[in-house]
């Protein structure tokens, strides 16, 4: 490698760099192809774990995050921890207020 | 010092608050990472919204999406990601002082910024065009849309023209209503008030696996969508303004003795919106 580089940071290879995009396009290939596909509800699992793979690919090669301190990448799986809760807390009280619960009245949902 | 030695690769003067330039680019990096963090946060009251909005009302989804072009949706995720490939590549010219291939690499992600607002500005104009818009100011008139446009009676024309609005249960209700052994179903003429069934006999005819009767509350697939994409599309614009600056900044040589530190923060904050991005694509468009 180059003398340049420093002593505290990795330099990605192009060849790496290279080889996660392809990666990424093809993930975004089997995204799309995936969608075509019915599995009824498996649909939104699939492209969910699809789009996770590549937004981990990106995390860690892009970001850098496979070479990083790891407090960097606890930090930022946090973020993702209080937004699953957000949503799995929201979605829980939701389902409390289903529409057919009382037929023909969905509050705030009427025309 | 060693470590200093090699830390002062970095090219920046360090300030005297940090032990060398190893820490403040840790320290810088760590700060960036916290922004990433409520960046996600900020996103995720939208992404809320979506999910509570489909998991009680998925055929509002279904039925939106159709208007949404697949293909656009792709070539705008392809775009970003080689425009992360690009910026990931900035980073490593930075790196390695290659000033030129910095340059180049930082143009190039800021071609693709372009590319990708200008593949958004044609969906926009679109939407625009036929009044799919938010929720107060979704009017939908879809003449030459294409095959969806004739099913599409839109709520706000239906309460000029005094048309009960056509949603599913109408429909129903009109089926289970008409003699099933009538023959001459689609001859009987339009009725002028009341459920609108039998108004639109095309609908009845129509493919049943898909959903393509206007579901109540439409508008509100498309008030998540333009806060979703637009909020995305403003992070987009702010990434070319930061990438433009990056430009100028080595333009003047900041960058020459081996300083990236800025380089690298602008690419993780890039990065983000392609990831941010990769989730939207799935979520708005590839509903099925």
């Amino acid at each position: 490698m180059s003398e340049h580089e420093s002593s505290f940071v990795h330099v990605s290879s192009v060849k790496l760099l290279l080889i996660v995009w392809v990666a990424l396009m093809v993930g975004t290939w089997f995204t799309v192809s995936a969608s075509n596909i019915d599995l009824g509800f498996l649909n939104i699992w699939v492209g969910l774990a699809i789009a996770t793979a590549k937004a981990v690919l990106v995390g860690l090669y892009y970001m850098h995050l496979r070479w990083d301190k790891p407090f960097n990448s606890f930090f930022f799986l946090g973020a993702f921890l209080f937004l699953f809760l957000f949503i799995g807390f929201a979605m829980m009280d939701s389902a409390h207020y289903q529409p057919d619960l009382i037929p023909g009245y969905s509050p705030g949902m009427g025309d | 010092m060693s470590d200093r030695e090699h830390a002062s690769n970095d090219g920046m003067a360090v300030d005297h608050h940090f032990e060398n330039a190893d820490q403040q680019y840790q320290s810088a990096k760590l700060g960036m990472w916290v922004f990433l963090t409520t960046e996600i946060l900020f996103f995720g009251g939208l992404f809320v919204a979506y999910a509570v909005y489909r998991g009680n009302h998925p055929e509002v989804f279904v039925f939106g999406h159709h208007f949404l072009d697949k293909n656009l949706g792709a070539l705008n995720t392809v775009i970003l990601i080689c425009s992360s490939l690009t910026a990931a590549w900035a980073v490593r010219a930075a790196q390695l002082r290659q000033i030129g291939m910095l340059k180049l690499m930082i143009l190039l992600t800021i071609v693709f910024a372009f590319g990708f607002m200008g593949v958004k500005a044609f969906e926009y104009n679109g939407k625009w065009k036929h009044g799919l818009l938010w929720a107060g100011q979704y009017d939908p008139h879809l003449e030459d849309h294409g095959e969806t446009s004739h099913e599409v009676i839109g709520e706000e024309s239906a309460e000029d023209a005094h048309i009960e609005i056509v949603t599913e249960e109408t429909i129903v209700e009109a089926i289970e209503a008409q003699p099933a052994a009538d023959p001459n179903r689609s001859t009987i003429e339009p009725a002028a008030e009341g459920p609108a069934g039998l108004a639109a006999p095309d609908l009845v005819a129509a493919d049943e696996t898909e959903v393509e009767i206007e579901p109540a509350n439409a508008q509100t697939y498309f008030s998540i969508y333009f806060l979703m994409t637009g909020l995305h599309g403003i992070h987009v614009i702010g990434g070319i303004g930061a990438f433009a600056w990056l430009l100028l900044c080595a333009r003047r040589g900041d960058f020459d003795g081996g300083h990236f530190t800025r380089v690298d923060m602008v690419a993780l904050y890039w990065h983000l919106v392609d990831l941010i991005w990769i989730y939207l694509f799935l979520l708005l468009y590839l509903i099925d």
